[in-house]
């Protein structure tokens, strides 16, 4: 045996060096990580166990207090305690009303996607601008345009009341219907843009087959074209139901103040409220909720056996 | 009789666009129950929006078309008792081997013991029982090719239209299938309508061969009609090798004429069916058909350009004294020496009523 393995202290050299190299490519990321993500929610838990100080930041003295007044309140007078009404009914109406524009936008995202994704190829494009040109404008004046619209001196109710059909506006603006319709027309193009993915990749003629086997339009929907585009459905849904759970300006605006979603409830914290344990601990309670329901959707959603959607 | 099981009157499409596309120019057609029913003819001259109209995807720009005597025309696809073997398979990937194939009885609403008694006996005729489980992405072309197959012919429907099925497939898949396909349509008694470009396959499955060109029917026929009497230049063209020849109408008995060649000799020619033709014509003549001789016995005169021995038979390219090329193909023998060689004096011939006169 002439040749051998070369020296050990070769070999270790070499993976010494691939590993530092490793690290090297790694750091971005993990300086993303850290300071992006793990970094700030650290604080937020941090702060959240502490003491408020009277014009807002923390005093460093370690308390529950905060949490406590997440889902718990004092009465003023007897002392007894009884769950955060307040709380809750806030946490309440932004699960039910970020469900509602999940829906809201499934409803009219899906057909939108179906029309763009039927269109001619060269049409398409232009089809998938006109939905992403909103979405490039900043919220606020999207969210105005929508009151602009619904206001009681605004284009519906003139419009209604120059026909003769009412008498007087209807009260649209600072419901909570008002809070749907605009956080629906916001996240729209959140739903369109992965529905249309998917479905610009649905082979057609899966469509045509389902027809030539006796599938009304109905039956194509459900048992074809849904099943098919389900994954852009899920992304769609999340991209939609995460970013209404936590939303403020819409809410503000098309709530007029006393319709409060849990974003408007934690900026309160930060602002007039200058209560920052209070508020970091609600954004942690967001950040559970929107956790929680995340994984019960992908759970529900990923079960359901191919054929059966 | 009674009313065949699809007849089209002056079928016409029309896709508008800059030109407009006429992808089907007045086409009619009559194909009967049990039939093996198959449209020939290059790509893009109209099949496949034939077959799409039958099916129910597209609708006609105008002229008529009924199944038994019913009209089509406002029957949207799902009511028609009609399935497709698509070219693409268009099987669905979200479902199993026998969840596709019992699709349409389900949409049927037909009980589920039923429909999983009909899935079986399909899976048997295609012979994919031990695939029941699999999905879709998970066997071989030819096997998802049977899976459509089944899947188009469970809820028993009036008539089968196949789009190019074959055409995916490796020659020898291919040649297994065609086979196979005529025998399903034997066993099941299932109109079928086939669409092929390719001219062996048509002439090997069909009962009867419509040839297409550029939006019309040429000719419709049997395989030995559409091969031995071509009525026109395209139909002979298409199908198979012709020679064309040049000729002069001497005297015409009405199925028969009498022809001059280049070459002044006269021979008896077969006419195409109704057509009073005078003067220059052409004849078609199929290459084994011909045979070659010594310069003085034949038909046309001219010399030997070219040998080329294909195994069962060796084609002679002869190069007719009249300018044109023709070639003779005949069969090889055993232990066989050729009278002539490359460059040798000699004649084509062929006997009388071979020759076959085309409507241009
Ligand atoms: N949807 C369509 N829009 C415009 N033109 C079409 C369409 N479908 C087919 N055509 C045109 O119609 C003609 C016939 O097409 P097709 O029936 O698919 O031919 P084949 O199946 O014989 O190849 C072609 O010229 C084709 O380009
Ligand atoms: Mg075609």
């Amino acid at each position: 045996m002439t040749d051998s393995a070369p020296p050990a202290s070769y070999a270790t050299v070499a993976e010494k060096r691939a590993s530092r190299v490793r690290w090297m490519l790694l750091a971005p990321a993990l300086a993303v990580l850290l300071f992006a993500a793990s970094g700030p929610l650290l604080i937020t838990l941090v702060y959240s166990m502490l003491t408020p100080a009277d014009y807002g930041g923390v005093i460093w003295e370690p308390t529950g207090d905060a949490w406590f007044n997440v889902f718990m309140q004092r009465d003023i007078f007897d002392d007894t305690l009884s769950w955060s009404s307040a709380h809750l009914s806030i946490f309440w109406r932004s699960v039910k009303l970020s469900l509602m524009t999940t829906v809201g936008c499934i409803i009219f995202g899906f057909p939108t996607a179906y029309f763009i994704a039927t269109r001619p190829k060269q049409q398409r494009d232009m089809w998938m601008l006109l939905i992403i040109i909103p979405f490039w404008t900043n919220i606020l004046i999207r969210t105005f345009a929508v009151v602009e619209l619904i206001r009681n001196e605004g284009t519906i109710n003139t419009l209604l009341m120059w026909t003769g059909l009412i008498d007087e506006p209807i009260q649209i603006l600072f419901t909570e219907f008002s809070i749907l319709v605009g956080m629906i027309y916001v996240y729209l193009p959140l739903m369109v843009l992965p529905l249309y993915a998917s479905m610009e990749r649905l082979d057609f003629s899966l469509v045509e087959a389902g027809y030539d086997l006796y599938a009304t339009r109905m039956k194509v929907l459900r048992r074809i074209i849904l099943p098919l585009v389900k994954p852009g459905v899920i992304a769609g849904s999340i991209l939609v139901f995460v970013p209404s759970l936590g939303a403020y300006v819409t809410p503000r605006v098309m709530g007029g103040g006393n319709q409060l979603m849990i974003g408007n409830l934690i900026e309160l914290q930060f602002g007039q409220g200058r209560n920052w344990p209070l508020g970091a601990a609600l954004s942690i309670t967001l950040l559970a909720i929107v956790m929680v329901a995340l994984m019960a959707y992908v759970r529900t959603a990923g079960k359901e056996g191919p054929g059966h959607g | 009789m009674t009313a065949a099981a699809i007849s089209a009157r002056n079928l016409r499409k029309v896709y508008p666009g800059s030109p407009d596309v006429v992808a089907l120019a007045d086409a009619s057609i009559d194909i009967q129950d049990n039939e093996f029913f198959t449209l020939l003819g290059p790509s893009g001259c109209g099949k496949t929006t034939l077959l799409r109209m039958i099916a129910g995807f597209e609708h006609p720009t105008s002229g008529t078309l009924t199944m038994h005597g019913e009209d089509l025309t406002n029957l949207p696809p799902y009511k028609r008792p009609v399935n497709t073997v698509f070219q693409s398979y268009a099987l669905f990937p979200h479902l199993t081997v026998a969840q596709n194939i019992g699709f349409g009885l389900e949409m049927l609403g037909k009980p589920k013991d039923e429909i999983k008694k009909t899935v079986g006996e399909m899976m048997e005729l295609v012979k994919m029982s031990q695939m029941a489980d699999r999905q879709t992405g998970q066997i071989s072309g030819g096997q998802q090719q049977r899976v459509a197959l089944a899947r188009a012919l469970a809820p028993r429907p009036k008539v089968l239209l196949l789009d190019e099925p074959l055409s995916a497939l490796d020659f020898k898949l291919r040649k297994d299938m065609q086979l196979e396909l005529k025998r399903l349509q034997t066993e099941t008694g299932i109109t079928f309508i086939f669409v092929t470009h390719d001219q062996e396959e048509a002439l090997t499955m069909s009962d009867r061969i419509a040839v297409m060109s550029a939006g019309t029917i040429r000719q419709i026929g049997g395989p030995r009609d559409i091969y031995d009497r071509p009525a026109e230049r395209f139909v002979a063209d298409f199908i198979g090798d012709t020679n064309f020849v040049p000729a002069q109408i001497a005297a015409n008995t009405g199925n028969d004429a009498q022809v001059t060649l280049s070459s002044g000799k006269t021979v008896t020619a077969k006419m195409p069916e109704g057509a009073a033709l005078t003067g220059k014509v052409t004849l078609a003549v199929r290459p084994e058909h011909a045979s070659i001789g010594a310069e003085a016995a034949g038909l046309l005169p001219g010399r030997l350009s070219e040998i080329v021995y294909f195994g069962t038979d060796t084609h002679f390219h002869v190069a007719l004294d009249d300018g044109t090329g023709f070639v003779v193909r005949s069969q090889n023998r055993p232990n066989e020496t050729l009278p002539f060689s490359t460059g040798d004096r000699i004649s084509v011939d062929f006997a009388p009523g071979v020759g076959q006169v085309l409507r241009d």
